[in-house]
Parts: C-alpha cells; structure tokens; sequence
C-alpha cells in the first residue's frame, strides 16, 4: 500500500490572550500531535466530540489553516514546505465538503459559477468545455443541468450538499476531506449524501477522510477509523474489528451510545460523566482519565502513549479492552 | 401600502418617501436647467429682493437674479459634489477597508490607526482648513471631502470583510486555490455591496451638507455660480427684509438631505427587517 498521505506529528497549538497587552497566557492544542498514513482510495474515519480537533486536523492537512508543527506529505511532497503559490495550485489535488450547505455556498452566486470557479482557477477544463463539464458534474451528483442557473437559496439543505460536493470534485482531486459532510442535514436526507459520497469514492478511486461525530455513519463508509480525544488520536484501526472490539474506554462508550432499530432490545449504555476537560488545561497523565470508568491511579500520573498492540491497531490506553462492551451487539450502526 | 397602515417612518413609506425625493432632486439636477425661462446669472438691479411672483416663482435674489434659476442650477452642484464624494470616498475607502480586513496583522495594524489618525480630527473643520489652504474651488471642496469622508467608508467595509471572510464559502474558495485579489472582488465584496448602498445614500446626504456649509462659509464655489449653500450665505443679511432669499435654498437642502437618508434608513430595513429604527445619530 502507498500512502497518498502522511501525516506526522502534527499540531496546531491556538494562543490564549488575555488582559489589556493580549499577552499569551496559554495555549489550546487543537492538535497535539498527531500521526496518520492514508493509503490510496481508502476511506478513513475520523471521529470523537466537539472540540477534539477532528475539523482542525482537516482543515490543516489541507493547510486552510497553518499548523504549528508537523508534517504533511502529499504524494511524497511536504505541504507545509509550500508557497502560496505552489500551494494553490496544488490545490487541485485535495478538496473538501464542508459541514454547512447554507454558509459554504455563496448566497450571490449563481450554481454555474459556482462550479466554474474551480475550473478556471485551475484551467483544467477549456473555456470552451466548461458548461459541458458543470453539467456533468450536477448529473454526477444527482442534479439537473437546469440547477446552474439557479441561485443557492433555492435549494435544499441536502440538494445544496451535493452542490458542494460537485465544488470539491470539479478539479478532479485525488483526496476529499470531508467535514462532518451530513451532521447539518436533515435526518432524512443524511443516507442519500452518505451513499453519494461512497458512490462517488468508488467510482474516482478517491481517498478520502470522513469527519463524523456518529459512530453509526462511518460504520458503513469507513475502512479505517481514528478517534480521537482533546487532539489526540486515541485508538486507530479497521473499522470492523474497532466496532467488533474497542479497546479504548472511550470508544466503548461512544460505541455504546449508537442507537439501535430495535425498540424491545434494552441496551445498558455507558454513560460519560462530565464535558471533556478544557483543552486549555488538560488533566495530567491520560487525558481520558477524569471521565474514565476504568481510570486507575497510573491512568492519573502517566500519560499513555498510542501504540500498535497488534497489525494496524493502535490504542493509546494503559488498560486497553479492560472496559468490556456492556450490553447487546455494539456493531449496530447503519441505521438511523 | 396597505401593510403599512400609512405609520410615517414605518420601513416601506420611509424607503418610498426617500426614493422619491431624490429622484426628483436626480431629475431636477439632470434636465431642470433646459427648464428654466431665466439664465442664473443675469442681473435685474431694479428688480432687486423682489418678493415671489408669477413671473419669478421664488423671487429675485440681492442682485435681481430670479432664485428658481438659480436653484435649479445650484442642484448640480449639490448633486455633482455628492455624487463624485461619495464614489471617490466610497472607492478609497472599500479599497483600503477592504485590504485592512482581509490581510489582517500588520497592515490592518497600520490601516486602522491611520482611519484613527482622520478620525480624530472634526471632519468639517479638516475640510475648512483644506479648502482654506489649497484656495476656494470645487475641486478642492469635493477633495477637501473624499479626504475627511473615505474613513467612514473604510471602517465599514473592514468590519464587513471580516465577518464574511469567516464565513465557509470563502474557505471554500481557498481551497479551490482561488487568489486573494479574486476572492475579495467576487466573494466578499459583492456581499458588502448592500451594507455599502446604505453608506452611501447617507454619505451623500452629509457631503451635499458639507458643500453647503463651505459655500456659506464662502470657502466653496465662487460667485456668480450658484450653490444653494453660497445663495444661504448672500441671503443672510436680507434676512429681515427679504426671508426668500435664503428660505428657499434652505428648504432644498433640507427636502435633499431627508431624502437620503430617508432613503438610507429604508434601505437599513429593507436588508435587515429586524432591525428596528433606532434615533442613533449618524455620521458621514
């Protein structure tokens, strides 16, 4: 396998201001490093809560913000090592869906040119094609031709998504960073973006990194999956055998807290006690600890680093699968 | 409007009533001077301070000059004064607001504190001093005014484009590798435009008012040429015995400057429905 994508190390620490000379007083690490190999055309899963720097992690893989520190190699090339120039028109190559369909398309803009602009940044496509291939890309994302003149607002939230992902796909990019893509759909419509997104995965051969906070979501889309934890990836592998057995306390009971179609079941949950720990000042040893059913007191001094304990399974945990799953089948998603 | 239940100041009316008037102003100072049966400038001694008639409407002026003429006249100054402050100031301002916003750092830095620079001055006596050194003409009114009215604009724009530079289809943009230059001109400013009609109708307002002021204070354009604010100041000693001279020219400022920011105020409520007309004191 060849990694499209290597990931080391990375970090975004955000500076603390305070008082009247906003001197830095601290610092949130959205991202406090992070290191991930993606191959080409899998799809890989990234999951946890709000706030534990799944969207940032995106964001700087694609360098939308710059990251304090770390690598990012895209098919071999450091991204980080790039002008601005080299980098917009590297731009092509990786694209994102973002999580809003309403703020990420813009309101004045007729569909036709949104999807134009891609093109003729990168000139990919000859003036002269350019209409033919925008109406490929609605047909290709389940639109009529007739949407491009039509202006954002006069679509769905779900219909605007596709808009969006036709956006990512016009330059023909070979990784999608999708940004919790379905999280502000409407619960109906969620399954349709999800298997368009597939669909479309397949059929390019594209790698793509799936931003989600539902476990059941990526259960079906995901061939591996990472989660993460106040900037951390906790516990990282394939998506069958995480779902068949977590390791990690955490992903147990956020496993635990997937719904399932089935009412006459009880299931007991684990239930998280507490938010997470401000990032701004994190619990020392294991940053899990304080809301850890299991936590122990070297869980309290001892910061667990993430480790392979079999092929491709990494767990950052001193008890790993200490904390059994409780109640019935865990690999339930792909319902809603 | 039936669904204004005829309130004054209710949004609709207020848009209308604004529209309105500056049309007419707008007609009045395009096609009036192929209207009017007396030329500005020609002199009636004999009939000087000759009160309202049906020959002369509005009277003769200290010189005998039939003041409808010159009124109408006087409306391309006012017009014309306006109009190219607020498109110079207008542009000025967006520009360096709108590179203050988006480049952020160091050159927001320096922008801003150069706006606060032209900030702390009192606008109109700036443009007093202005007109005052480089010597009375035109010109240098409409200068005097792009130099003390760009700030406004310049805050306005930098606010704006640092709200909507947050927003994702900018990010969108950035991702797409789209150059900055571009994403401003059509990303950004595109959505600043409505916020920037509402400046500008305002503006104009406070600029028409400024021309008047210097041209009272005889720093604006020079006799014979009429401004309605030149017509105030020769009015002002035939106060007691020949109020028309300066009543009627004050009346056009006033139906002018309500106008505008009739029109502005509607406008405020036309783009943002909820937003409540507030008695908050606006500047040019």
């Amino acid at each position: 396998m060849t990694a499209l994508l290597e990931v080391r190390d990375l970090r975004k620490h955000f500076p603390v201001r305070r008082g009247l000379l906003q001197r830095v007083t601290g610092h949130v690490k959205a991202l406090d490093g992070v290191s991930l190999d993606l191959a080409s055309g899998e799809c890989f899963a990234l999951v946890g809560e709000s706030g534990s720097g799944k969207t940032t992690f995106g964001r700087c893989v694609l360098r939308l913000e710059e990251p304090t520190s770390g690598v990012v190699r895209f098919q071999g090339e450091d991204l980080l090592a790039l002008s601005p120039a080299e980098l917009r028109q590297r731009r092509k190559h990786f694209q994102v869906v973002f999580q809003d369909p309403y703020g990420s398309l813009n309101p004045r803009m007729r569909i036709h040119s949104i999807l134009s602009e891609p093109l003729e940044v990168h000139d990919t496509v000859a003036e002269s094609e350019r209409a033919e291939r925008i109406d490929e890309l609605l047909t290709l994302v389940g639109l009529t031709k007739d949407a491009g003149r039509r202006f954002p607002h006069e679509f769905s939230g779900g219909q605007r998504q596709r808009i969006g992902i036709a956006r990512a796909l016009a330059p023909e990019p070979s990784l999608l960073v999708a940004d919790e893509p379905v999280s502000a759909l409407d619960v109906s419509v969620r399954a349709q973006i999800i298997n368009l997104l597939v669909d479309l995965q397949n059929r390019f051969g594209l790698t793509m990194i799936f931003i989600a906070h539902d476990l059941a979501v990526v259960e079906q889309t995901a061939d591996r999956v990472g989660v993460m934890y106040l900037g951390r990836i906790v516990e990282l592998g394939a998506t069958r055998d995480i779902f068949a057995a977590p390791q990690h306390p955490y992903t147990v009971s956020l496993l635990s807290a997937v719904p399932v179609a089935e009412p006459t079941r009880r299931r007991d949950r684990i239930l998280l006690t507490g938010e997470p720990p401000s990032p701004l000042s994190p619990p020392p040893g294991c940053p899990f600890h304080p809301r850890c059913p299991i936590a122990k007191d070297r869980c309290r001094e001892e910061e667990p680093s993430l480790t392979e304990s079999k092929e491709g399974r990494q767990v950052a945990c001193h008890y790993p699968g200490e904390l059994e799953p409780v109640g019935a089948r865990l690999s339930a998603g792909g319902t809603f | 409007m039936a669904e204004d239940y005829g309130i004054p100041g209710s949004g609709r009316a207020t848009l209308w009533a604004g529209a309105v008037l500056v049309v007419v102003v707008l007609l009045i100072a395009l096609f009036g001077p192929l209207l009017t049966p007396y030329d500005p400038t020609t002199l009636r001694l004999e009939q000087r301070l000759e009160t309202p008639s049906l020959a002369h409407p509005l009277g003769l002026d200290e010189l005998g000059r039939d003041i409808l003429s010159r009124m109408v006249y006087g409306a391309r100054i006012s017009v014309g004064v306006g109009l190219s402050v607020v498109i110079l100031a207008g542009l000025l301002g967006t520009l360096l607001g709108a590179i203050s916003g988006y480049a952020g750092g160091r050159v927001d830095t320096v922008l801003m504190r150069l706006t606060d620079v032209f900030l702390a001055f009192p606008g109109i006596l700036l443009a007093i001093a202005l007109v005052a050194v480089l010597g009375p003409a035109l010109r240098h009114v409409v200068l005097a005014l792009v130099v003390i009215g760009w700030v406004g604009y310049a805050r306005l724009v930098r606010g704006q484009v640092l709200q909507i530079k947050e927003q994702e289809f900018v990010t969108a943009a950035q991702a797409a590798g789209v150059r900055a230059p571009r994403i401003v001109l059509r990303h950004i400013l595109p959505n600043v435009l409505p916020t920037l009609l509402v400046q500008a109708s305002l503006g104009m307002a406070g600029a028409i008012l400024a021309e008047a002021s210097l041209s009272f204070l005889g720093l604006g354009i020079q006799p014979p040429t009429p401004s309605w604010g030149a017509m105030i100041n020769a009015g002002r000693s035939h106060l007691l015995d020949a109020p028309h001279l300066a009543l009627f020219p004050g009346i056009a400022i006033l139906l002018t400057v309500m106008g505008l920011n009739f029109l502005g105020d509607g406008l405020v409520d036309l783009i943002n429905p909820r937003r409540r007309r507030s008695g908050e004191p606006r500047e040019d």
